[in-house]
């Protein structure tokens, strides 16, 4: 067991170390041939690429030990319970639940705040800036857990994932026509931010596993695409956000 | 830093991915006992796959916080010094320098971006999960290396174009509109199998490695070209990060079913 173990991470080690390898070669590259510049803190710096080597293969490892099978094993058990209504529920609790907690949007909400008190669009007071980030993430959790029920709706009624987004990228188009221009930028970043590290692995593991599952439907097209709409929605949301609070 | 300093990092970060996981656990694990109400196969297994992934993450982001955000920001700011660009030392004529620029006076910028933008996608966790998977579930047709590859490619692509689009400032929304007709066109006549994974190919380039490199890059690019405003013209890399893999990904299955119907016309011939 410990062998197993052992050498099925020498094994994602090697993998990782051909990961990052483009990465050292562009920096090293770039660093010592065109801005020829010693490298600064040079033990600081293998130190670190040696836990980014590690963390990669151990989150490897992981992956395919704890997130992919949990997030199939589930699938088949809701499809096998058959209850649609729970089943949208977990994937909007999943969506919603895991953006809620995302660092990088309370981020993003944060300074978002502060860029719209700075332009007077809203009270520049501490608890106003607040209101406005706490309003933020609120519309893009809640986006996200929509995207992912929606989505999963999808795959449970084999609609075509093209007529989703190219709908959406229509309504993108038309909102940003309206919205206010201080809230695009944000917006349009926003769908980009709320695709964890855990997140995705997760929800991909959810969608095949339940196309698999499902008579008639192929996991290579109804299984992937959650991802998709949960990076188009909070566009969409943010937007509306922006329409009715500025 | 100490060592001290470095077990405190260390320490912080394991418990700040530990809160980040907690509600995804707290989600699954309920669901599983109060609704699904089955014991999960492979409990202990699942257990320490959590675990790993963890520990995984946590490395991760304390190895990117120590060795690869200081030096990309670092090159970031290196490259779109003005008297770098210029070519000049004298600080005298450097503002006056910087303002003859033209567009193709920034190629070590495009360079860096396109070979960073490629370097990072092809180490980022969430893209080797989702190839993985559509591996697996294409029975092969799919490969890892493939799908890798050419959302790295698109990645570059994207990136290296949205720098020149800070660099000679033109309004970010026709590239996107623009992007999104070639996106529907492509659509149209693309590999079916293909077009929910390279919709999704777009989200998950977006993430732990790519954005705070690339937005180092937008934002020191956006500080130093003359009549750029940090805040307008800094955002957007992400967005074309996103969209240029989804072009990518599906040329991909274009070109791979073009060539293998080609190979099979000749066989038949």
């Amino acid at each position: 067991m410990l062998v197993n173990t052992f050498k099925t991470l020498v094994k994602f080690m090697l993998g990782s170390i051909r990961d990052l390898a483009p990465i050292i070669i562009v920096i090293l590259f770039f660093q010592l041939v065109v801005i020829q510049q010693p490298l600064p803190n040079v033990s600081q710096l293998l130190i670190g690429v040696l836990f980014v080597l590690l963390g990669l293969t151990f989150f490897i490892h992981g992956l395919e030990q704890g997130l992919f099978p949990i997030g199939e094993s589930m699938a088949h058990a809701f499809a096998r319970k058959g209850s649609v209504g729970w089943l949208l529920t977990f994937a909007f609790c999943l969506g919603f639940g895991t953006t809620v907690a995302e660092p990088a949007l309370i981020a993003v909400a944060a300074e978002a705040a502060r860029v719209a008190a700075s332009g007077d669009l809203i009270g520049t007071t501490q608890i106003a800036m607040d209101d406005y980030a706490q309003g933020l993430r609120m519309s893009v959790a809640l986006s996200v857990g929509i995207a992912i029920a929606l989505g999963v709706l999808r795959i449970i009624k084999g609609w075509p994932l093209q007529w989703f987004i190219i709908g959406g990228y229509v309504l993108v188009v038309i909102m940003t026509m309206f919205a206010p221009p201080e809230i695009i930028g944000i917006a349009y970043d926003s769908g980009g931010v709320t695709t964890s590290t855990i997140t995705v692995p997760l929800v991909t593991a959810l969608g095949v596993g339940l196309a698999s599952s499902i008579k008639g439907r192929n996991p290579m097209i109804d299984g992937f695409g959650l991802i998709a709409l949960a990076s188009l929605n909070p566009m969409i949301f943010v937007m509306a956000y922006g329409m009715v609070m500025l | 830093m100490t060592f001290i300093d470095m077990l405190n990092q260390i320490g912080s970060t394991i418990a700040a991915t530990f809160h980040d996981v907690l509600p995804i656990a707290a989600i699954l694990f309920g669901f599983q006992f109060a609704v699904i109400r089955k014991p999960l196969p492979n409990l202990g297994k699942v257990l320490m796959g959590f675990l790993w992934v963890l520990l995984g993450l946590s490395l991760f982001l304390i190895g990117l916080e120590w060795a690869l955000f200081p030096l990309g920001r670092l090159m970031a700011q290196q490259l779109t010094d003005p008297a770098f660009i210029a070519g000049v030392n004298n600080v005298e004529i450097v503002t006056e320098t910087v303002r003859e620029l033209v567009w193709t006076d920034y190629y070590w910028v495009y360079l860096f971006a396109f070979l960073i933008g490629f370097a990072t996608t092809i180490a980022e966790p969430s893209l080797i999960a989702v190839a993985i998977k559509a591996n697996e579930v294409s029975g092969g047709a799919i490969g890892v290396w493939g799908l890798r590859l050419s959302v790295a490619l698109g990645v570059a692509i994207g990136i290296s174009l949205g720098c020149y689009r800070i660099v000679v400032g033109d309004p970010i929304h026709w590239y996107i509109m623009a992007g999104y007709v070639v996106v529907v066109l492509q659509t149209l006549v693309a590999p079916k199998l293909i077009i929910p994974l390279a919709y999704d190919s777009g989200g998950v380039t977006t993430s732990t490695v790519t954005v705070p490199l690339v937005a180092a890059l937008g934002l020191g690019l956006a500080e130093t070209v003359p009549g750029r405003n940090p805040i307008i013209d800094g955002f957007g890399l992400i967005a074309f990060a996103s969209l240029f893999p989804i072009m990518s990904v599906m040329a991909y299955a274009q070109i791979s079913q073009w060539i293998s119907t080609r190979d099979k016309n000749v066989a038949t011939d």
